[in-house]
C-alpha cells in the first residue's frame, strides 16, 4: 500500500481461469459449504438462541436502568447497554437471520421470512435490495446498487459529477443516520425511475417504511422517555445516542466490507454467462475482511468475515471463523487474493477513497495479489489446529470436525 | 415460510394487554420477553408438555400431552399437526388424535407406531421424555362421526389406522352411544393390537359394541368379502374405515358396486389435490426477485414460479407442511383442493395448493 499503480486498469482475477479450472474451484468451495451444512445441529441452535436471549435480557436491563437516567452513571450504563443490544440485534442476529442462515432450524421465530429488526428499514424491502440484488450482483458496476448506494462515487470507474463534491459531507450524515439511509436505499430509486418497480409496490413500501419508522420513533422517543417521568429528556437523549452509536458502528463495518482498496469491481460484460466458479471468484475478490478478536466478530455480526459471508451468505455466521483457514488455503492454492486487514486500515482506506473520489479522476488502488499464508513463528506449545493463525482462530465459537 | 403452532385460546383481557404493550417492544412482541421467563407462557403459538408416555404394544406408544393453554377441542377422527425439535431442527408430522375430545383434565394424546427408518416416530417411541416441549399445530381432517349419529355403525380399521377410530369410540362411550357398533380390526398378530385392553374393556361394558379381530399372520389380508361375512348387515350401517390404501380401495369398490358409497367415510392420511374447480389461472409476480410467472388452469403458484425460474422453498407440495407459505401482497387465489377462491392482502398462503385467480403478487 505504498505506491499508486500507474495502470488505470487492474487485471481482473476472473480472466485468468479456464472454464475447467473454475469448475474445479466451484467444487472446492461447495465442499466447504456442504461440510458445514451436514454438521449443523443442536450446538448451532443453542448458539443463536443464546445470543437472542442475551440481547433480550440486555434490552430489558438497559431500559430499566434508563428509567433512572437522571443519574449520570445510570445514563451512561443504560446507554452503553442499549447500544450494545441494538448492535447485536442488527448485526449478529437481524442481518444473519434475515439472510436465512438459521432457516435450517425450521423455527418460525428465527426465520428469514418472519424476522424484523430493530432499525428503520422494513424487513421485506431489505431482503430484496440486500439479499437479492447486492448478494447476487456483488460489485458489478451498474448492477450492484450497494456500490456507493446510488449517492456516492466509491469506484474510479463511476463517472464524476459535481454533486460528488459534497460526498465528504453527506458521508458523515449517512454515518450518523445510517438506518434511515438503508431504509430509503431499499426503495431502489433506479428501479423506480426506470419503471422496473410498479408504482403500487413503491406505495406499499413507502407505507411500510412510514409505519415502521413511526413505531421505532414512538418507542425510543416517546414511550420509553415517558416512563422516566419528569426527566424524560435524559432518556430521550440516551436512546438517541444508542441509535447513533449503532448507526456509526454498522456503517463502519458495512463500508469496510466492499470499499477498502483491496477489493475488485467488475463490468457487466465480464460477468455475463458467469459460471458458479466465476461467481465464487467475484464474491471472494469483491469483499474484504476485518481482523479482530471473538468479541469484535460477534459485535460486527461476523462481517469481519465478509469474504466468507459473501461466499456463503446462508451459512450460520458462527461458522465463518472455522472455515476461514480452508478458504485461505484455496486462495493460496489458486493464487487468489484473500482481502483482510485491521479495522483502522480498512476503514482508513475507505474514507480516503470517499474523499479522493469526490473530485474528478482517480485511479484504481493497487491490489494485494495472491494470498500467502504468513509464516508461523515457532511456538513452544503445539497447537491443535495446525495452520490456523491467531487472528482467525479466535473467531471459532464451536468446534469444527 | 415455516410452519408454526396454532394460535392458543387467550382471554380477551390478556390479548388486549399484550397488544397495548407492543409499542414498547416493537419490532418484537411482549411474548418474546415473557418467553424468557417461561416459554410455555408465550401466546405466539400453542405449545404443550409431554405428561406421560404409555407403551401400548412393543412398537407403539401413546404420548399424553398437556397443552399450555386450554385445548379448543377437536372432532373425534381428526388429526393434529405436532412439531418437535430434533438436533436443532423442528420437524412436523400429522398424527390422529386418540384422546377423548372432552378429556376431563384437558389432556390430549396421539399414538405413534415405531417406524425404524422414520425420523419422528422413533423420537416419540424411543427418545422423548416426559417434560419435553412440543408444538401443537392445526387440527385438521374431515373423517369423523356423522351428525346426527346413525343408529348402526360399522368401523373398519387396520394396524395404526385404529387411532382415529379410538377417539371416536371414546366419544361414543362418553355419550353412551355404543348401542350398535360393529368393529372389524385387522392386525398382523394379537400382541400388536394397539389399545387391546381398552377395547376389550369397552366391549365388556357395552354389549352393543362388538369386536372382530382379523390376524394376517395366519390368514390372508382383510378384504371386503371377509368384512361382509363378519358383519352381514353391513349395508344397513354407516361405515367408517381407516387403514392402508389397498384396503380402502377394496372397500370403496365394494360399496360402489353393492352398497351406498354416500354412507361410507374413510381416512386416507393423504389429501388429494385437484378435486375442486380449477379456475382460469393467472399471472404471479414474486416481489423479492421480481420474477413474473404464468400459471395455466390448475397450476399452483409454486409450479408456475419454478417453471419461470424462481427458486422457491417447498416441502410436501400438497398443502400439509406450510414450508412454501408466502405473504399475498395483491390479488386473490384459488385453493386447488376445494376450488374455493380466497385471499386478502397480507394473508399467508400456501403456494403449492393455490393458483392465481387473475394477477397476484407474493412476497417471495
Amino acid at each position: 500500500m505504498t505506491k499508486t499503480m500507474e495502470a488505470h486498469q487492474v487485471e481482473s482475477p476472473l480472466a485468468r481461469f479456464s472454464d475447467a479450472e473454475l469448475e474445479q474451484l466451484a467444487k472446492e468451495f461447495d465442499a466447504i459449504h456442504d461440510e458445514v451444512y451436514d454438521d449443523l445441529g443442536e450446538d448451532d441452535a443453542r448458539y443463536i438462541r443464546g445470543v437472542i436471549e442475551f440481547h433480550r435480557r440486555l434490552v430489558v436491563l438497559s431500559r430499566l436502568v434508563l428509567m433512572a437516567s437522571r443519574y449520570k452513571p445510570a445514563w451512561v450504563l443504560g446507554t452503553a447497554g442499549l447500544s450494545v443490544a441494538k448492535i447485536l440485534e442488527n448485526m449478529e442476529i437481524g442481518h444473519n437471520v434475515m439472510h436465512g442462515q438459521w432457516d435450517w432450524m425450521n423455527d418460525p421465530d428465527i426465520n428469514s421470512q418472519t424476522w424484523d429488526w430493530d432499525t428503520a428499514s422494513p424487513a421485506s424491502a431489505w431482503r430484496h435490495s440486500h439479499n437479492y440484488v447486492h448478494h447476487t450482483f456483488t460489485n458489478i458496476r451498474g448492477k450492484d446498487k450497494d456500490l456507493g448506494y446510488e449517492i456516492m462515487r466509491i469506484d474510479p470507474h463511476q463517472p464524476w459529477h459535481p454533486v460528488y463534491l459534497l460526498q465528504p459531507f453527506y458521508n458523515v450524515v449517512l454515518m450518523l443516520f445510517f438506518e434511515w439511509g438503508v431504509a430509503l436505499h431499499d426503495l431502489d430509486f433506479d428501479a423506480i425511475r426506470s419503471g422496473e418497480k410498479p408504482l403500487k409496490q413503491v406505495r406499499d413500501e413507502l407505507r411500510e417504511i412510514a409505519t415502521k419508522g413511526v413505531r421505532q420513533a414512538l418507542k425510543d422517543y416517546v414511550f420509553f422517555p415517558a416512563l422516566s417521568g419528569r426527566e424524560w429528556k435524559k432518556t430521550l437523549y440516551a436512546n438517541f445516542t444508542a441509535n447513533l452509536i449503532r448507526n456509526v458502528w454498522s456503517n463502519a463495518i458495512i463500508f469496510c466490507g466492499h470499499f477498502p482498496d483491496q477489493t475488485y469491481t467488475f463490468t457487466e460484460e465480464e460477468t455475463a454467462d458467469e459460471s458458479r466458479g466465476g461467481w465464487y471468484v467475484r464474491q471472494l475478490t469483491g469483499a474484504a475482511n476485518i481482523e479482530g478478536g471473538p468479541l469484535f466478530h460477534v459485535m460486527s455480526g461476523n462481517l469481519g468475515y465478509q469474504v466468507e459471508h459473501h461466499l456463503y451468505p446462508d451459512m450460520p455466521s458462527s461458522r465463518y471463523g472455522q472455515i476461514a483457514p480452508k478458504v485461505r488455503k484455496i486462495c493460496e492454492k489458486w493464487g487468489l487474493p484473500y482481502n483482510t486487514g485491521p479495522l483502522r486500515k480498512q476503514w482508513g482506506t475507505v474514507q480516503r477513497t470517499i474523499l479522493r473520489l469526490a473530485f474528478p479522476g482517480g485511479r484504481e488502488r493497487p491490489k494485494p495479489g495472491a494470498w500467502k499464508e504468513p509464516e508461523r513463528q515457532p511456538e513452544p506449545h503445539p497447537r491443535r489446529n495446525g495452520d490456523v493463525d491467531r487472528s482467525t482462530a479466535e473467531g471459532a465459537l464451536t468446534p469444527f470436525p | 415460510m415455516v410452519e408454526r403452532g396454532a394460535p392458543p385460546q387467550v382471554s380477551p383481557i390478556r390479548k388486549r394487554l399484550l397488544k397495548s404493550a407492543r409499542g414498547l417492544t416493537t419490532p418484537l412482541v411482549p411474548d418474546d420477553y415473557i418467553a424468557l421467563m417461561n416459554p410455555m407462557w408465550s401466546t405466539k403459538e400453542l405449545r404443550g408438555r409431554i405428561e406421560r408416555i404409555q407403551p401400548e404394544t412393543p412398537e407403539a406408544s401413546t404420548i399424553v400431552i398437556k397443552p399450555a393453554f386450554e385445548w379448543p377441542g377437536h372432532e373425534p377422527g381428526q388429526y393434529l399437526r405436532i412439531g418437535v425439535e430434533i438436533d436443532g431442527r423442528r420437524h412436523w408430522r400429522a398424527y390422529s388424535l386418540t384422546s377423548d375430545p372432552d378429556h376431563p383434565e384437558g389432556l390430549l394424546s396421539i399414538t405413534v407406531k415405531h417406524v425404524p427408518e422414520g425420523q419422528m416416530s422413533p423420537h416419540f417411541t424411543r427418545r422423548i421424555e416426559p417434560g419435553a416441549m412440543v408444538f401443537l399445530g392445526g387440527v385438521e381432517g374431515t373423517f369423523g362421526l356423522p351428525d346426527p349419529l346413525p343408529d348402526k355403525l360399522l368401523m373398519i380399521s387396520a394396524g395404526s389406522g385404529i387411532t382415529p377410530i379410538m377417539s371416536m369410540l371414546r366419544e361414543l362411550e362418553r355419550r353412551d352411544a355404543l348401542a350398535d357398533v360393529v368393529h372389524v380390526h385387522s392386525e398382523r398378530r394379537p400382541e400388536s393390537v394397539i389399545f387391546a385392553d381398552l377395547l376389550n374393556g369397552m366391549a365388556e361394558r357395552h354389549p352393543g359394541y362388538v369386536r372382530h379381530e382379523h390376524f394376517t399372520e395366519s390368514r390372508e389380508r382383510l378384504g371386503a368379502a371377509a368384512i361382509c361375512e363378519l358383519c352381514d348387515d353391513w349395508d344397513e350401517r354407516y361405515t367408517l374405515a381407516s387403514g392402508p390404501s389397498e384396503l380402502l380401495d377394496a372397500i370403496t369398490t365394494h360399496w360402489e358396486e353393492r352398497g351406498d358409497p354416500e354412507r361410507l367415510d374413510m381416512e386416507r392420511f393423504q389429501p388429494r389435490i385437484g378435486e375442486g374447480a380449477d379456475g382460469a389461472g393467472g399471472t404471479v409476480r414474486f416481489r423479492v426477485t421480481g420474477i413474473e410467472a404464468r400459471c395455466d388452469t390448475g397450476v399452483p403458484i409454486l409450479a408456475g414460479g419454478e417453471e419461470a425460474g424462481a427458486e422457491l422453498q417447498h416441502g410436501c407440495r400438497m398443502g400439509i407442511c406450510h414450508t412454501c407459505v408466502g405473504k399475498l401482497a395483491e390479488g386473490r387465489v384459488r385453493d386447488l383442493r376445494t376450488g374455493e377462491v380466497h385471499g386478502e392482502q397480507g394473508e399467508m398462503i400456501r403456494i403449492c395448493i393455490n393458483a392465481p385467480e387473475g394477477h397476484v403478487e407474493v412476497e417471495l
